[in-house]
């Protein structure tokens, strides 16, 4: 029998993403990917594993049931998980043996969740990755019914937790100058670092609406700026003055001027705010920002350092198929990356 | 962030991991030609640490690894590239392709033509016979995947975009606003008007060459009538062809 995730039943925005397919802008193609790439670091960081592809949750899971024994993980935005009705840790590791049924419900805190398997997603790829880039069409949102193909685990630990730091409600986003900073006037520039933003009900895989306290911004002649190339991060100006905040699936160019752009290391902040919370925004230099990437590379790499084992009393667990007792914590087959 | 004084080409730094040499600050044949030009220039040089390159209507872009390339490296490299020769007089690099891409005008499968060519005080007539001649450039591809801007049409062609959006225009639609045109590679909304209709397709996955176009490719849009325009529908491609340009 094949290996396979089988979803019962799927939330509204479930999709299969990894790193994004690099390579295509100059044919308008986007690199899509991840919203919260660190979630996704951390779900490989808690099996183990190489890099790939997990299945991303805006704020719902579904049902799920393994065709055979299968180690997964749950990072990004906590959501409500049970295995046969028992609670699950958020942030863990865990065995979903075949045929339990692992319900994930809705997010208690930020956006997106992220469901990894063992051995990793094995569906086809689309010009060199799994992962869809539905504003462009490609793949397709995962829907009920979907039997998703996983590859071999050469096993591993479960029932593990990692710590994570606080990014599902809002926070402070740092900015660096970009292309056309220049033509906003100073005065906007040095109110954008001040006043704080709430984020808007409008929010999806291409942008993230932030509407500010104050009034809106924007350029003279604004309008007639020539279209140039849009990076994950960068902060647009629509005709309304609120900004938005331009994510994995951005469209390649773009003619609105924009103000700034969030650094990579906060990009996982902006993606988990979820509708109403509060942000604002530190200009930093590029030498500065230079050095958080340098940090949060480093923190990536050492996530799997941090994934400890959990310990419970066999009194609070009343399914101990829901996690593996762990004997002996050592993983000499880690990979750095 | 602007990187130096006023003057193009300009370098300008794209978030942290990119960098965007301009030729302009507005659509030009000459910009967009030095762009793509400049481009393959770097294409070519494959300088460790830059991860992509792309060219928009007037600009080349980098994206690159800034903790491998230094900001100061790349730009020193970039600069000397740049000073190298006068990129606005540069030729388009080879490997190009000249495309014909069958189009019907007008009727109801391109219902603004007649409107496109009032703006543009010309008959329909007139309007036809000109785009359908018009050997147009790939400017640059962007919104969908493969979809490109084609430009620039005679003077004449300067026509504003309409002030409302018409809700839906079908994949394979040609549309044009300010001496430029656009193929639409998905159903969209746009403020251009509707001036053919093609069966092109922009994108096919499984081909070696997923995109039909890329940036410094021209095109053709001749004209075919309504009944030859059904039997191209069923023809592999919607009947587009192509050709290497010397």
């Amino acid at each position: 029998m094949s290996r396979e995730l089988i979803v019962h039943r799927a939330g509204p925005a479930l999709s299969l993403q990894d790193e994004g397919r690099p390579g295509w802008i100059t044919y308008g193609l986007s690199r899509g990917g991840a919203m919260d790439r660190l979630a996704l670091a951390e779900g490989t960081a808690l099996l183990g594993q190489p890099p790939g592809t997990a299945l991303e949750m805006g704020g719902m899971g579904g049902r799920f049931e393994a065709s055979e024994d299968m180690r997964i993980a749950l990072t990004g935005a906590p959501m409500r998980a049970t295995l046969d009705g028992a609670p699950l840790l958020w942030h863990g590791a865990h065995l979903l043996p075949k045929g339990a049924v692992l319900e994930i419900g809705p997010v208690t805190g930020g956006a997106y969740g992220y469901l990894s398997v063992g051995g990793g997603f094995a569906e086809p790829e689309i010009l060199g990755a799994q992962s869809a880039h539905l504003t462009a069409g490609l793949g397709a949102p995962v829907a009920s019914g979907a039997r998703l193909a996983v590859g071999p685990d050469r096993g591993g630990e479960t029932g593990c937790k990692l710590a994570v730091e606080e990014r599902f409600n809002g926070g402070t986003l740092r900015v660096v100058e970009s292309l056309q900073t220049a033509m906003f006037s100073e005065a906007q520039r040095a109110r954008f670092g001040e006043e704080g933003f709430t984020r808007d009900n409008r929010a999806n895989r291409m942008g993230v609406k932030v509407n500010p306290d104050g009034e809106g911004y924007g350029v003279e002649g604004g309008l007639s700026v020539v279209s140039e190339v849009i990076s994950p991060g960068d902060i647009q100006m629509t005709g309304d003055g609120a900004p938005f905040v331009l994510m994995a699936e951005c469209q390649t160019t773009g003619g609105y001027p924009r103000l700034a752009t969030v650094i990579p290391a906060d990009l996982p902040r902006v993606a988990q705010a979820p509708a109403g919370a509060r942000l604002t925004f530190r200009w930093i230099t590029l030498d500065e920002a230079l050095s958080v990437e340098a940090g949060y590379r480093r923190h990536m790499a050492e996530l799997h350092r941090k994934v400890e084992p959990v310990v419970r009393h066999p009194g609070d667990v009343p399914d101990l198929l829901s996690h593996k007792l762990v004997s002996g914590f050592s993983s000499g087959d880690h990979h750095d990356h | 962030m602007a990187l130096d004084q006023p003057g193009f080409p300009i370098i300008r730094t794209a978030g942290i991991d990119g960098m965007l040499v301009s030729f302009g600050d507005r659509l030009d044949e000459a910009a967009n030609r030095a762009a793509i030009a400049f481009r393959a220039e770097v294409e070519r040089a494959g300088w460790e640490g830059v991860q992509e390159s792309s060219s928009s209507l007037v600009s080349c872009y980098l994206r690159f690894d800034p903790l491998a390339l230094s900001h100061a490296d790349l730009e020193a490299r970039l600069r000397e590239v740049m000073a190298s020769r006068d990129w606005l007089q540069a030729d388009l690099p080879a490997g190009r392709r000249l495309h014909r891409i069958p189009t019907v005008y007008g009727g109801a499968l391109a219902p603004q033509l007649g409107e496109a060519a009032s703006e543009a005080g010309l008959s329909e007539a007139q309007a036809v016979e000109m785009l359908s001649e018009a050997q147009v450039r790939v400017t640059a591809l962007g919104f969908a995947p493969g979809q490109p801007y084609l430009g620039l049409l005679p003077e004449v062609w300067n026509i504003p975009r309409q002030s409302a959006l018409t809700p839906k225009v079908p994949k394979g639609a040609l549309v044009l606003a300010i001496r430029q045109l656009v193929l639409f590679g998905v159903t969209a909304p746009t403020g251009w008007r509707h001036v053919g209709q093609t069966a092109a397709e922009l994108f096919r996955l499984g081909d070696e060459r997923p995109f039909l176009l890329a940036p410094g490719d021209e095109v053709i849009f001749p004209a075919v009538s309504e009944a030859e325009f059904e039997a191209l529908r069923r023809a592999p491609g919607g009947g587009a062809s192509w050709e290497a340009l010397a």
